[in-house]
């Protein structure tokens, strides 16, 4: 019993042990592919991240929308949808948040600035999930395609109207009310200063308790769940799968747009183009590896968060662009293995039922 | 309105479609065999890139190197969905991310930039009539092919009913491999010809177009004729908002380049699915093949 328990776990891990290995031949390829010494690279991506406190706070400012995004692709996945609209999601909601923080009275006080700049992010990303999921119940077409197209016009509206009206002389929005900034967490924690780490982490750790809570312990999530499982047996138990799918994919959207907060609201306090490019994509990498988890997409955004920052610190010796094709490389190790893992778990025996309880029955 | 400009205006919209065209062909012969296919997106850009580097030595290796991309990430998308059984979307949209990741790694360790290539010089002097040319055969070869032989057949047999066509001999796994490697071919074309016509590479230069050529194959229904109208489509609204820009009229830029999604999210919303966890709809005429997206029997 205790030990074939302990056989499923060592399985359930082995997808992630092979895009880890994966990751590291990969790696060490492409690393050859620049004339750098693996190891030497693999030592100075470590000492730029956990080497030292300041590596650290950029780690977890780089860890913080990934966060936002891999729940947000979670989620999705538990009600059986793929949100690949996370790239888009996430500018709408950093828009939204730099316009709405920018345009409250200068004196508003952070306990409404901060709740309303959140909600304006979220209510923009949710907007564009719930148009996905719309699309998907009104007309049956894949949220996969209709999220990729929302990607591509999300990104020409916002650059153009940029360009036309938000950001006509420079290429940043005007600065958030100072009521709107998350602190810095170098506040509190002294050893942090300098680096960017900021409140948007303690919302973004808040943000994956509540999805847990919610995933196991509400009706909503129930029904995402059984949503996700077998959507005929869903249905045929009275729940509406149009309109839990248009719910899953617009609170998929709002946490994606959420993920802006990091960077809008505690880094630079204006929305800039291009800051979010590709933190949609890693937040699938996340989910995929975190298996939609609340726990695993935590750790799975730590790993990327520091593969962020390390590729920034190996940039001198390799492309930070690396991380990138690591990126692909963990999701389709992960995506590729888990269906072999299912099979091998369903020849494992069945586990006995549990010993039953001499208190009950006759 | 003269007949001069309809002119033009055609033969700019057959001039802009190749990569559509060919990338919605790839896409069909994937998908009636059962295999969805996101990748698109990522062997066009692959094909793009293997051009551009194949170009130091010609135009030929351009061409050889630029279809052996494609073909060599569709093979590796083929093993991961047909071989080890992977989610078909999943690694579709991984293969994409990777074509993207990889470009740009190669394009800093080859030109020692991250977003784009210098001219390349050996690509000049070629114009667009063969490929247009060889994308109007290439579509009628595929119907053909597709409809009119034993392999056309058996591969629409495995994408409709995969335990009928292994009752019959038929080797599921070889002819969706076949299937995939095709496309890649197919696809590849495509990304051969955007970096003949620009004369260099440009990170993400395919600009979206595997992805709308998906939704013109869907919108076409599985057909390959149908599905190139429908690429000619998207075509057209891509010309369409080079001339308005050109014509002077004061439209905001961003509205014309949003014009080719917003066609083509119109047309998948009046088309309907991808296939996958969905009712069988009418439409046009043809339904999604119906085992697309189940790994195997």
């Amino acid at each position: 019993m205790e030990y074939d328990g302990q056989v499923r776990t060592l399985l359930r891990a082995l997808p992630l042990v092979w895009a880890a290995l994966l990751a590291l031949v990969m790696a060490s390829l492409l690393a050859r592919l620049f004339g750098a010494e693996p190891l030497a690279v693999y030592r100075l991506l470590l000492a730029g991240t956990w080497g030292n406190a300041y590596g650290i706070g950029q780690v977890l400012f780089k860890t913080t929308p990934l966060i936002f995004t891999g729940l947000s692709v979670a989620v999705a996945m538990r009600a059986g949808l793929f949100n690949v609209g996370g790239e888009g999601q996430i500018l709408a909601g950093a828009v939204a948040m730099a316009l709405c923080g920018a345009h409250l009275p200068a004196a508003t006080p952070p306990w409404l600035a901060i709740p309303l700049a959140l909600a304006a992010g979220a209510a923009a990303g949710a907007a564009l999930g719930g148009l996905a999921g719309l699309c998907r119940w009104w007309a049956g077409a894949h949220e996969v395609i209709v999220t990729i197209l929302l990607n591509f016009m999300t990104r020409a509206v916002v650059v153009g109207l940029g360009a036309w009206v938000f950001m006509k002389e420079s290429v940043h929005t005007a600065p958030v009310q100072a009521g709107a900034m998350l602190p810095r967490l170098s506040g509190w924690v002294a050893a942090l200063h300098g680096s960017a780490v900021n409140a948007a982490l303690l919302l973004g750790l808040l943000a994956v308790v509540l999805y847990g809570v919610m995933l196991h312990s509400s009706h909503l999530g129930f029904a995402l769940r059984a949503v996700g499982q077998n959507p005929e047996a869903a249905e045929a138990s009275g729940l509406n799968l149009g309109r839990l799918r248009t719910l899953a994919m617009a609170l998929a959207g709002a946490l994606s747009g959420l993920g802006g907060a990091n960077f809008v609201l505690g880094y630079k306090h204006y929305y800039e183009d291009g800051f979010s490019a590709g933190m949609g994509y890693l937040g699938i990498a996340v989910a995929v590896l975190g298996q939609g988890r609340p726990a695993g997409v935590l750790v799975a955004a730590l790993l990327f968060g520091s593969l962020s920052q390390g590729g920034l610190a190996v940039n001198a010796l390799v492309p930070r662009e690396v991380i990138d094709v690591l990126t692909a490389v963990v999701i389709l190790a992960v995506a590729t293995a888990s269906p072999e893992i299912r099979r091998l778990l369903a020849q494992l025996p069945a586990p006995l039922p549990p010993a039953p309880n001499p208190k009950v029955g006759p | 309105m003269s007949g001069g400009w309809l002119l033009g205006f055609g033969l700019s919209v057959l001039r802009l479609s190749v990569p559509y065209v060919t990338a919605a062909l790839g896409g069909t012969v994937c998908e009636r065999a059962g295999v969805i296919n996101i990748a698109l997106e990522g062997f066009l850009l692959v094909a793009a890139l293997g051009t551009a580097l194949g170009a130091a030595h010609g135009a030929l290796a351009a061409v050889l190197c630029g279809l052996g991309a494609g073909l060599g990430l569709a093979l590796l998308y083929g093993l991961l969905v047909v071989v080890f059984r992977g989610d078909q979307i999943v690694c579709g949209v991984a293969a994409f991310l990777l074509a993207d990741g990889l470009s740009r790694v190669l394009l800093k360790a080859v030109y020692g930039s991250t977003s784009n290539s210098p001219r390349l010089p050996a690509l000049a002097g070629y114009g667009p009539g063969l490929p247009v040319l060889a994308m109007v055969l290439l579509v009628l070869l595929v119907h053909v092919a597709l409809y009119g032989s034993v392999l056309g057949l058996r591969l629409r047999a495995v994408g409709e009913r995969p335990q009928a066509a292994r009752a019959l001999g038929v080797s599921v796994a070889a002819i969706r491999m076949y299937a995939v490697a095709l496309s890649g071919l197919l696809t590849a074309v495509g990304g051969v010809y955007l970096v003949f016509e620009q004369r260099q590479f440009v990170a993400l230069m395919s600009g979206g177009r595997g992805f709308l050529a998906l939704a013109a194959m869907i919108f076409g229904g599985w057909r390959p004729i149908y599905a190139a109208l429908a690429a000619l489509l998207f075509a057209g609204a891509e010309t369409l908002g080079i001339q308005l820009q050109a014509s002077g009229l004061h439209i905001p830029n961003f509205l014309v380049q949003l014009l080719p999604y917003a066609l083509t999210l119109v047309a998948l919303l009046g088309r309907g699915a991808l296939g996958r966890g969905q009712g069988r709809q009418g439409g046009i005429g043809s339904q999604a093949p119906a085992a697309l997206g189940q790994p195997r029997e």
